[in-house]
């Protein structure tokens, strides 16, 4: 785990504490560090498969994938996933992956190490429980984006739906439109950036984590309150957002975060009708 | 569960039969129970088509009487339509139990539904010049096939393949609902309204019928309701959304017109593709798909919002 204490010092991130397999972040294709599944196979990243989809179920494709990566094809492409459901699931190795297309539901979930890309579009809950890895969309995305998810990067470059990051964990989610209603809800670690406008009742409920939002803020939801910007979270948005070279409107330095008025319940030991009158 | 679409042609006619029934069938994981199809045609001046059911499916395999008694009951409404002066031009059985008549009636439409509708077991489905509202259980192909839908050219229709959760697997209880009394107005849904009763009962007060307990034939009267009132679709959408509580998406059709809607919590999908000149909603971006083989752009409409597209 040292190594990746050294990357959030270098980062100056030293006020949120990041250890764990659930804050791994495995910014390339070819970065070893801390991977440590000892079933993982032992891929060739120069090693390039490519199969057509259009005919197969979801089952058959993600059975090809698994084959594959035993193979040690370390880069793979998928041609025409044509929107199926549950497609790039499990995917618990270090890989470059494409989908050259759209994903239906719950693509790309429960994915540990990966780099995934996604041309076309993806729907709702794309990447559900990522522990590790980076999932980039070119571009809109559905509902529920990026639920739950533990570590990684999460990325569409379009619009995304509503309850993004709905309990997230951990991570980080990066959207380059605009974001539906109830995004962060339940959130508790992690960092959520919204390079447009978000809907309303944003960071409804969340427990912990930071959102960054470019554009406008219909409301905040229910202990969701404005934090203070810091030189810390600019670098750190700056650096972040420049690896997938997307870029608010407002610019960085114009961007507005919101974090946890942790007055929730759950904070303390107070009753809940004493809680209604904090509230 | 369930599984909405609908589709638009701008400005053409198409083969909207089979373009629906390749829809709906990749939605039928989301409901097997039954589907529906409320398809809009080239409508002839003057001239109404009445979709209408004496009895249900499953009724056929009960009694020793009953494919006698469904014959007296369609003898029933071909007298109690000529007692109101209606001239029905063309009859057609769709199954033992279905049929298709078009007539020219000058009447009050409202009359003639409750009348027809009096007889037992008897159910209008749709009345309209361009509507067809087709329904019955099993999955997309298997209903286009009875009802020969493979060939049905028209502007715009939309479907629903259905999961029973609070109402009986029943051809009175399938989508799409028609806007009782009003023509051409259809609606199908996906979701849970909660405050159903309230409305319902206010709907009742003004003299509509309901022949089911399935939430989603009140949104049907809702609407039609509205636009009797005054409103334009959108202007009915809109305050739809307002009024009515629970988790929905639904879509209505009217003669030209096709229109979707969200909840404001948008807690149910739908997937939206939108060229200069055809629209095409879903439940699920695999089933608007279907009938494209090339890479199609789409997103989700988002909370609470309102569209309304011209044929």
């Amino acid at each position: 785990m040292a190594g990746v204490e050294h990357k959030s010092h270098d980062m100056e991130l030293h006020t949120e504490q990041l250890s764990g397999r659930t804050q791994q972040r495995f910014f390339s294709a070819s970065e070893e560090e801390n991977f440590t599944y000892p079933w993982a196979n032992d891929v060739d990243f120069d090693k390039v498969a490519d199969f057509d989809a259009v005919e197969m179920d979801p089952t058959d494709i993600n059975l090809k994938i698994r084959e594959l990566l035993e193979q040690g094809y370390g880069t793979i492409t998928i041609k025409n996933p044509r929107a199926k459901h549950g497609v790039g699931v499990g995917v618990l190795n270090r890989a470059n992956i494409t989908f050259e297309g759209s994903l239906g539901y719950f693509g790309c979930g429960l994915i540990d190490g990966p780099n995934i890309r996604i041309t076309g579009r993806v729907g709702w809950s794309c990447a559900e429980n990522m522990m590790a890895g980076t999932v980039v969309i070119d571009n809109n995305a559905g509902s529920t984006f990026g639920a739950a998810i533990r570590g990684g990067d999460l990325v569409c470059r379009g619009d995304v739906g509503s309850r993004t990051g709905i309990d997230q964990k951990g991570g980080t989610i990066i959207v380059g439109g605009r974001t539906g209603a109830f995004s962060g809800f339940m959130m508790q670690r992690g960092r959520m950036v919204i390079c447009g406008d978000a809907g309303k009742n944003l960071g409804d409920s969340m427990y912990d984590g930071t959102i960054y939002v470019g554009g406008e803020v219909e409301d905040l939801g229910v202990d969701c309150v404005p934090g203070e910007m810091t030189e810390t979270d600019l670098k750190w948005l700056t650096a972040k957002l420049s690896m997938y070279d997307i870029a608010p409107a407002c610019g960085v330095a114009n961007m507005k975060k919101f974090v946890s008025g942790k007055q929730l319940w759950n904070y303390d030991n107070l009753e809940p009708s004493e809680k209604k009158l904090v509230l | 569960m369930c599984g909405i679409a609908g589709l638009i042609h701008r400005g053409k006619s198409s083969n909207v039969g089979s373009e629906m029934t390749s829809v709906l069938q990749s939605l039928k994981h989301r409901g097997p129970d039954s589907t529906g199809f409320a398809l809009y045609g080239s409508p002839t001046e003057n001239q109404y088509v009445m979709r209408f059911k004496v009895a249900e499916q499953e009724d056929m395999n009960r009694g020793f009487d009953i494919h006698q008694e469904v014959v007296a009951r369609q003898e029933e409404v071909d007298k109690r339509l000529a007692s109101l002066g209606v001239n029905v031009i063309n009859k057609k059985e769709a199954t033992a139990y279905s049929h298709r008549y078009t007539f020219g009636f000058g009447g009050d439409m409202k009359k003639l539904a409750d009348y027809i509708e009096d007889i037992e077991g008897a159910e209008i489905l749709s009345i309209g010049e361009g509507l067809e509202l087709i329904k019955d259980l099993g999955d997309a192909t298997v209903v286009s096939e009875q009802y020969s839908l493979a060939g049905f050219q028209g502007t715009h229709g939309i479907g629903h393949t259905r999961m029973a959760t609070e109402s009986d697997v029943d051809i009175r209880s399938a989508h799409p609902y028609w806007a009782y009394p009003f023509n051409d107005v259809s609606v199908v849904h996906n979701g849970q309204l909660t405050n159903y009763w309230t409305f319902r009962r206010e709907m009742e007060r003004l003299g509509h019928r309901f022949m089911s307990n399935c939430d989603s034939e009140l949104i049907a009267v809702y609407i039609a309701n509205r636009m009797d009132q005054g409103d334009d679709l959108e202007e009915a959408m809109t305050r739809s959304v307002e009024e009515l509580d629970g988790v929905f998406t639904y879509l209505v059709a009217t003669s030209d017109k096709l229109g979707m809607a969200k909840d404001v919590m948008a807690a149910k999908p739908m997937v939206l593709y939108e060229s200069d000149d055809f629209v095409g909603l879903a439940s699920e971006e695999v089933a608007i798909r279907s009938i494209f083989p090339n890479e199609i752009e789409t997103f989700d409409p988002y909370e609470g919002e309102v569209r309304v597209w011209q044929a």
